[in-house]
């Protein structure tokens, strides 16, 4: 007895569901994010976001970006001080190693949040989504914190 | 036994020595020694509460010196981070201390926009802007450097400039270095020794 089309379209449906769920996990999920803060800083300076990542997988992963509905921008920075000289530059990503971590940190890699509306305050939570190179996308809640905070 | 007589003159002259040493001891920086090198700390600016000021309006304090500018998106407000997390381990003491924030962008920081800037990070921060060429003479003076990058085409641009922490002493004069990567250790025990140089008994 031959399948009816029904039927055939629902496993090609499954099957098609099980592919493309598989490439929209990706990279975000074997990356894991904790001690995600914002250093706030008064009126409407930029702050820089910042967490730890651990990637569970067998292969390198990066992060290419993030965007946040609270903030009008957010690029991926990296901050210096070598030579002596305090400087910053925008970059296209950061590597996070196989079995291994990396850190958006003060003073190194970080996201920079520019407008933010309505303002961020110590306290608030704030949702990032960042981006990897796989195209998948992982949002993390950022706690908003002083700006003396280390 | 008896010691050469060479050996007893080498011991006296050491002996001599360390009690020389011993009279005008240097304080055991952590940090880098600058004691001479620099010029005494000189300036006419303005602070964050729109008032002028000059060095000598800050004898009798101990200094810590940073050059930087609100828009400075990460480095600035880490360090400032950090020395705010000194003064707090220094406890009391710190009230002898002030930071001089010393903006390398006069023309976006207003003493407004830096009072409300170095507040957020201590309470014995201190705010200084001036123009263009005033800031650029304390530069010299302190073998420091800015440069203004180029705009970023929406207005907005970075300025690059020197990382380091002058640490001056309560007469104005230049004693120690710090760069941001210093431990937190070190500037504190710089610092506390710094301050109990002539500290009213
Ligand atoms: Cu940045």
């Amino acid at each position: 007895m031959m399948p009816r089309p029904s039927l055939l379209a629902a496993v090609a449906a499954t099957l098609w569901l099980l592919i493309a769920g598989s490439a929209i996990a990706g990279d975000a999920d074997t990356v894991t994010a904790s001690n995600a803060w914002i250093r706030v800083l008064p009126g409407n300076l930029p702050a820089g976001a910042f967490a730890d990542f651990t990637n569970a997988s067998d292969h390198a992963v990066a992060l290419t970006g993030a965007s946040s509905t609270r903030y009008g921008q957010a690029m991926l920075h990296r901050s210096s001080t070598e030579g002596g000289m305090g400087r910053m530059e925008a970059v296209d990503k950061m590597e996070i190693p196989a079995h291994g971590s990396a850190k958006l940190s003060p003073g190194a890699y970080h996201v920079m949040l520019m407008q933010a509306k309505p303002a961020v305050v110590p306290g608030d939570n704030v949702v990032i989504t960042l981006s990897f190179s796989d195209g998948s996308h992982k949002d993390v809640t950022f706690q908003a914190r002083p700006a003396n905070a280390l | 036994m008896k010691l050469p007589r060479a050996w007893v003159l080498a011991f006296g002259i050491t002996l001599a020595l360390l009690a020389g040493c011993h009279r005008d001891a240097q304080p055991s920086w952590r940090l880098t020694d600058v004691s001479g090198h620099l010029p005494d700390l000189a300036f006419k600016l303005t602070d964050d509460n729109g008032k002028p000021v000059t060095a000598a309006d800050y004898r009798g304090k101990v200094l810590l010196v940073y050059f930087g500018y609100t828009h400075c998106p990460d480095v600035c407000p880490l360090t400032l981070a950090q020395l705010h997390v000194v003064m707090q381990r220094l406890g009391a003491k710190a009230d002898d201390a002030r930071i001089l924030f010393v903006s390398v962008d006069p023309a976006r920081d207003t003493p407004q926009t830096m009072h409300a800037y170095v507040n957020a990070f201590d309470k014995r921060a201190v705010g200084l802007v001036g123009p263009d060429k005033d800031i650029e003479a304390l530069a010299k003076q302190l073998r420091s450097a800015y440069t203004r990058e180029p705009d970023k085409g929406d207005g907005s641009y970075d300025v690059s400039h020197s990382s380091a922490i002058y640490l001056f002493d309560r007469d104005g004069k230049a004693r120690v270095l710090a760069t941001p990567s210093a431990s937190q250790d070190d500037m504190v025990h710089d610092l506390s020794l710094l301050i109990d140089l002539g500290a009213k008994a």
